[in-house]
């Protein structure tokens, strides 16, 4: 839509520019060409395993400051050491399988992948190359409208080992950390299913908020435990064949995922137009210059020479297994979503915010399960004051819902005085640093005195006295100055200490004013 | 298919190794005793023979997700040939 609409503007500003038409018109030529082509991309996500132990070592996977301290024969790749496989590893990797509504192999092997790189000290990484454990599956992401998704196909998901670090611009020479060298991995490759960037960041999102519910993989691009590849073509609309496929990597935030494919895409179909012909290689996004650029060939021009991992037998998955792992599934993203839209009759908008995170959404369901009344527009009060209040101060804190020192009790108490108007919202908001401390609600009200005045009786006599005393705005407002209004209700607001009930104050100013 | 000579070229620039005229052509001998080896296999049908991956028909036994004690970090250097504080050293990977 957004690429429509620039066109349409584009074009629009061409025409009344016509002296200087001939850049405009190229201008937007290059959009009009890029929008005769379909673009098709495909992922591959690392996710770091959130295991106590590696892979295949029981060296901790904690993080050091020292580098090198949680290494082992094994993970060194000592000759003569073997590999155990961590337990751990094939659960995480099957309930991310079950998550994504894979098949399971009930037997799969490990293999090796073969390559010459100083961070990998064996000279292979133990991954799985033939028949993976988990293997066409699907995720639903949003896409465009409200609450509408797109499936999109998930190959395989494999489990393999990470390599060391490399570091090459502290010392003249490359220095290496073996601490990260076999902590596991899964790898989860989509298929080719995208056609947008925002579709491929969409499903990014998608993948990370099921690690994280699943509670496998902190989903940290920036750190690194989750990393994310991109394959990449183009074609003109309506073409079967694919492209030539081209691979970027280095796409370390969700930022640089939707802006390096749009280069990309761009950058191909400038290409395919001028005549080029691509070829099949690597590309690095360089987040500095925003570009692209290829990796010289020969040091991707990789021959793995896979073969079965003779130092470990097959890995069983059995139907009981299986069976077990589903029971421990949580409710997923997406599915949580839609069920706070339907059950809580929450705006889309808002079930999205609330299911960001489990624990968020987990707080706002015990918030409604202490809610004396149970109405949609309690459970919209409830989000609206999680939405507001509480996000504003975990943010400011710096904190998560898991450290937020209020219980869901207090914050249903509160959201039930306000709907009962028993005090107002300002009243609500001014004793919220109290609810903090620990107090209850109804308590910090009764000892402040802060119940909302209700009785017309009382509110008419400060009305009166307000419009008497400010007769000349009164003149004014019967001429035609119908913004004092807000004045007066203020002005009797702040008579009543910020007490008195607005609606019941607006209703009996406009009385008194007809 | 690579002839043997071409085979050992391409294995020495996937290891990053180099090697001289002669020292290839004593390994070309050697892999090709190794492929011919392998290549007798050939000679038997296999059609209705499942590849074998291992040998061992059982699972790989697990374990349980629990650390155990590393080596400190100067045994996990003990062979290094270069070491920068508790890093290992390795000639430089990039080429600016």
């Amino acid at each position: 839509m957004k690429g429509l609409y620039a066109t349409a503007v584009l074009r629009k500003f061409a025409l009344l520019c016509h002296a200087k038409g001939r850049i405009f018109y190229e201008f937007t030529s290059k959009f009009t060409m890029i929008e005769n082509y379909e673009a098709i991309i495909g992922l591959e996500v690392h996710a770091q395993l959130l295991t106590a132990t590696k892979a295949f070592c029981r060296c901790s996977t904690s993080y050091s400051l020292s580098p090198n301290a949680h290494t082992c024969p094994v993970c060194l790749g000592l000759p003569g050491a073997l590999p155990v496989l961590n337990s751990k590893v094939v659960d995480y990797a099957v309930k991310m399988g079950l998550a994504t509504h894979c098949s399971i192999r009930e037997y799969s092997v490990f293999s090796r992948k073969n390559y010459f790189y100083a961070d990998l000290p064996k000279g292979y990484q133990i991954s799985q190359y033939e028949d993976p454990i988990c293997h066409h599956g699907y995720i639903d992401i949003e896409v465009g409208e409200e609450s509408a998704t797109k499936r999109i196909g998930i190959t395989r998901i494999h489990m393999e080992e990470d390599s060391g670090k490399s570091i090459h611009d502290v010392d003249i020479d490359t220095l290496v950390d073996l601490n990260r060298s076999g902590v596991p991995l899964i790898e989860i490759v989509s298929g080719p299913d995208m056609r947008t960037a925002r579709e491929a960041y969409q499903y990014l999102n998608q993948i990370r908020q099921i690690v994280m519910y699943l509670g496998i993989c902190d989903g940290n691009l920036e750190e690194g435990s989750l990393r994310c590849d991109a394959n990449i073509s183009v074609r003109k609309k309506g073409a079967t064949e694919f492209g030539t496929k081209i691979e970027i990597k280095n796409l370390n935030s969700f930022r640089n995922v939707e802006k390096a494919i749009e280069y990309e895409i761009k950058r191909q179909v400038e290409a395919v137009e001028s005549g080029q012909i691509l070829m099949q290689e690597t590309r690095m996004w360089d987040a500095g210059t925003h570009q692209t650029k290829s990796m010289r060939s020969k040091e991707f021009a990789h021959d793995y020479r896979y073969f079965p991992e003779p130092d470990l037998a097959g890995v069983s998955v059995s139907e009981a297994m299986i069976a077990q792992i589903r029971q421990s599934m949580p409710e997923l993203p997406l599915a949580r979503k839609q069920r706070f839209v339907s059950e809580y009759g929450l705006p889309w908008y808002d079930a999205g915010i609330l299911t960001e995170t489990q624990s968020l959404g987990t707080y706002f369901e015990q918030c409604c399960q202490s809610l004396g009344e149970q109405t949609k527009e309690r459970y919209k009060l409830v989000s609206n004051w999680i939405m507001t209040e509480v996000l504003r101060y975990l943010s400011e804190k710096g904190i998560g819902i898991e450290q937020f020192p209020v219980s869901p009790s207090h914050i249903a108490e509160l959201v039930e005085l306000f709907a009962a108007e028993l005090i107002s919202s300002k009243i609500a908001k001014d004793i919220f640093p109290d609810v903090i401390g620990g107090e209850s609600p109804k308590s910090v009200v009764e000892r402040k005195g802060l119940l909302q005045i209700s009785d017309e009786s009382i509110i008419l006599a400060v009305v009166e006295k307000i419009l008497a005393e400010q007769f000349e705005n009164v003149a004014k407002y019967r001429e035609g100055k119908k913004n004092l209004f807000g004045h007066f209700v203020s002005s009797t607001l702040k008579e009543l200490g910020g007490k008195a009930n607005p609606r019941i104050v607006t209703k009996l100013l406009q009385e008194r004013l007809q | 298919m690579e002839n043997t000579q071409q085979i050992v070229e391409r294995v020495a620039e996937l290891s990053r190794l180099s090697f001289s005229e002669h020292e290839k052509n004593i390994f070309e001998v050697q892999f090709g005793k190794i492929l011919h080896y392998i290549q007798t296999i050939e000679n038997y049908d296999l059609a209705a023979v499942e590849p074998l991956t291992h040998i061992v028909t059982n699972q790989s036994s697990q374990r349980d997700d629990v650390p155990a004690e590393c080596l400190t970090v100067d045994e996990a250097l003990a062979n290094a040939p270069k070491r920068n504080e508790t890093f290992f050293k390795v000639p430089k990977v990039l080429q600016k």
